[in-house]
C-alpha cells in the first residue's frame, strides 16, 4: 500500500521540495489548504519557510488551526518541518510575541548570538550539522531517526529554535559552537525537525521514509 | 562557526550553464541541471543558480530550471538574477528554490530586502554583492559587474544585514573566472563587518585558495564554479583535502 501524506498549503512553505522528496520516498502526496482534507489526512506534514507570526496568521486565515490541533489529537502521524516544527510549540518571540499551535509545551527563541565560549558567531545558523541524541540514555530505535548513518548530518537554516519545556520531547540536538539546539522533537505521534529533511540529501530522505512508514 | 559549506555556483543563460571571466565573455557549457545533478551525487552542500539575463518572467527559463532541478536534487537551492519583487521571489520559491539572491533590485530599492525578509524570513534572503576593487575601497556593482552603484561594499553589507538579509553572496568581480584565488582581503573585510554568513565567490582554482579564504578570509561558505564545471577538481577530493587540513566540513 502506498503511504499517503498530506502537505499543508498555507503559502508559507517550500511545498514543491517537500512534495518531491516525499514522492521520491514512495509517498503519495496531496498538497492542500482545505480544512476538510486536512482533517481526514492519513499523515500530515506542516512545512515552513518564513516567519512564525506570518505563518500562524496564514493558518488562521485559512481556518486550519483547529483542524491541525484535532488531527494531532487523533494519534495520526504529524511532521512539522523548520518553522512548521516551531509552530508546534506554545509561542515564539520572533518579531514580537506570537502564539503557536500548542501541540508540544515550550517556546521558540532566538538562536544565541554567541558560542558557549562567549565569542560571537553568525546568525542565522546555516549549514549541515550533526545530529546527536538529546540524552545519553536515548535511543533512536523505532523513531523517525531509526537506522540513520552515523554521524548523520542534516541541513539547518534558522535564526530561531524551539525549547521544549519537557526534556523528554527532545529526540536529537545539534550543537552550534557548543550551543545546544533542538534538532528533532517528538511527542507521541507528533514529530518535528528543525532541519530540512527534504534538503538533507540521503540522510533526510531516510528520515522521510521512516515518517511515511508510521501509521 | 557552522560547518563550512561547499557551494556549486551555476551562472545560467537559459538553457545553458555559462562561465566567463569577470562575469563577462561567457562560454556555454550545456544543461545546468545535469551539472547540478552530478554535483549533488558527488556530495556538494548547496547549489546556487544565478540567471545572467534576468529572465524570471519569460518562458522556459530559470524557473523551469529550478523546478526541474528540485525534482531529484535534495539539497538547498538558491536562485537569483532578475528578482525585483516579493511576487518574483514567490515564483522561484514555489518552483523549489529555498533562498532568493537579490542584487540589482536591492541596490535600487533596498526596502525590497526588508519586504522579502518579513514575508519569507531572513534565512531566505541572500544579498548578492558584486564587488570591484577601487583605489581605497570596494564598490558594489550590479547587472553582472557591468553597472556601478556608488555603494561602498562594507557599508552596503551592513545595511543589507540591518534590512534583514540572512546571508551575503560576495563575488569578487576582479577575481571571478580567473582561478587566481579568492579576494581574501575583501572577504575578510565583509565577513568581519557583519553578523550573517558570507559566501566567498570568485577565483577558486586550487585547494589552497579555499583554505586561505576560510582561515584568513573568514568566509563561512565557499562558492566554486570553474574548477567544478571544467572538472579541474572533484567535490569528494576537495572534501577530503578540507578534512585533512582540519576544516570543519561535513564528512560524506
Amino acid at each position: 500500500m502506498t503511504a499517503k501524506a498530506t502537505v499543508i498549503d498555507y503559502d508559507c512553505g517550500n511545498l514543491l521540495s517537500v512534495r518531491r522528496a516525499l514522492e521520491h520516498c514512495g509517498g503519495e502526496v496531496e498538497i492542500t489548504g482545505e480544512p476538510a482534507k486536512i482533517k481526514d489526512a492519513e499523515r500530515l506534514v506542516l512545512p515552513g519557510v518564513g516567519s512564525f507570526g506570518n505563518a500562524m496568521e496564514e493558518l488562521q486565515k485559512l481556518g486550519l488551526v483547529e483542524q491541525i490541533r484535532e488531527f494531532a489529537a487523533s494519534g495520526r502521524p504529524f511532521l512539522g518541518i523548520c518553522v512548521g516544527m516551531q509552530l508546534m510549540f506554545d509561542s515564539s518571540d520572533e518579531f514580537g510575541m506570537h502564539d503557536g499551535l500548542g501541540m508540544i509545551p515550550g517556546r521558540v527563541r532566538t538562536v544565541p548570538r554567541h558560542g558557549v565560549d562567549g565569542k560571537p558567531h553568525k546568525v542565522p545558523h546555516i549549514g549541515w550539522s550533526k545530529l546527536s541524541p538529546a540524552a545519553a540514555s536515548q535511543t533512536w530505535d523505532g523513531t523517525i531517526l531509526d537506522g540513520l548513518p552515523t554521524p548523520a548530518y542534516c541541513y539547518f537554516v534558522h535564526s530561531f529554535a524551539a525549547e521544549p519545556a519537557d526534556e523528554a520531547h527532545r529526540l536529537s540536538d545539534c550543537h552550534y559552537d557548543g550551543q545546544r539546539l533542538a534538532a528533532t522533537v517528538r511527542r507521541d505521534n507528533l514529530w518535528g525537525c528543525q532541519f530540512h529533511p527534504e534538503k538533507s540529501g540521503e540522510t533526510g530522505l531516510h528520515i522521510l521514509r521512516n515518517f511515511l512508514a508510521r501509521d | 562557526m557552522s560547518t563550512l559549506r561547499m557551494i556549486a555556483r551555476l551562472d545560467v543563460k537559459a538553457p545553458n550553464l555559462i562561465k566567463g571571466v569577470h562575469l563577462e565573455g561567457l562560454r556555454k557549457l550545456g544543461d545546468p541541471s545535469g551539472f547540478a545533478q552530478r554535483y549533488y551525487a558527488d556530495g556538494i552542500d548547496e547549489i546556487v543558480y544565478i540567471d545572467a539575463v534576468a529572465s524570471l518572467y519569460e518562458r522556459n527559463t530559470i524557473v523551469d530550471l529550478v523546478r526541474h532541478t528540485a525534482e531529484d536534487v535534495f539539497i538547498p537551492i538558491t536562485a537569483g538574477g532578475g528578482v525585483r519583487s516579493v511576487e518574483g521571489a514567490q515564483i522561484l520559491l514555489r518552483a523549489g528554490a529555498d533562498k532568493i539572491a537579490i542584487n540589482t533590485a536591492a541596490t535600487q530599492n533596498p526596502e525590497l530586502i526588508r519586504k522579502l525578509a518579513e514575508r519569507f524570513g531572513s534565512q531566505c534572503v541572500v544579498l548578492s554583492i558584486e564587488a570591484k576593487r577601487q583605489k581605497d575601497h570596494w564598490e558594489a556593482y550590479c547587472d553582472n559587474g557591468r553597472e556601478r552603484t556608488g555603494l561602498d561594499v562594507i557599508e552596503w553589507s551592513r545595511r543589507g544585514e540591518k534590512l534583514g538579509a540572512g546571508e551575503i553572496l560576495l563575488t569578487s568581480v576582479d577575481r571571478e573566472g580567473t582561478r587566481g584565488g579568492y579576494d581574501i582581503e575583501l572577504t575578510r573585510a565583509v565577513a568581519d563587518a557583519v553578523g550573517i554568513p558570507v559566501i566567498a565567490s570568485g577565483g577558486m582554482g586550487k585547494f589552497e585558495h579555499l583554505s586561505e579564504v576560510v582561515n584568513v578570509g573568514h568566509a563561512d561558505a565557499v562558492a566554486m564554479a570553474h574548477v567544478l564545471h571544467f572538472q579541474k577538481m572533484t567535490i569528494p577530493d576537495i572534501r577530503r583535502q578540507a578534512l585533512a587540513h582540519g576544516l570543519n566540513v561535513r564528512p560524506v
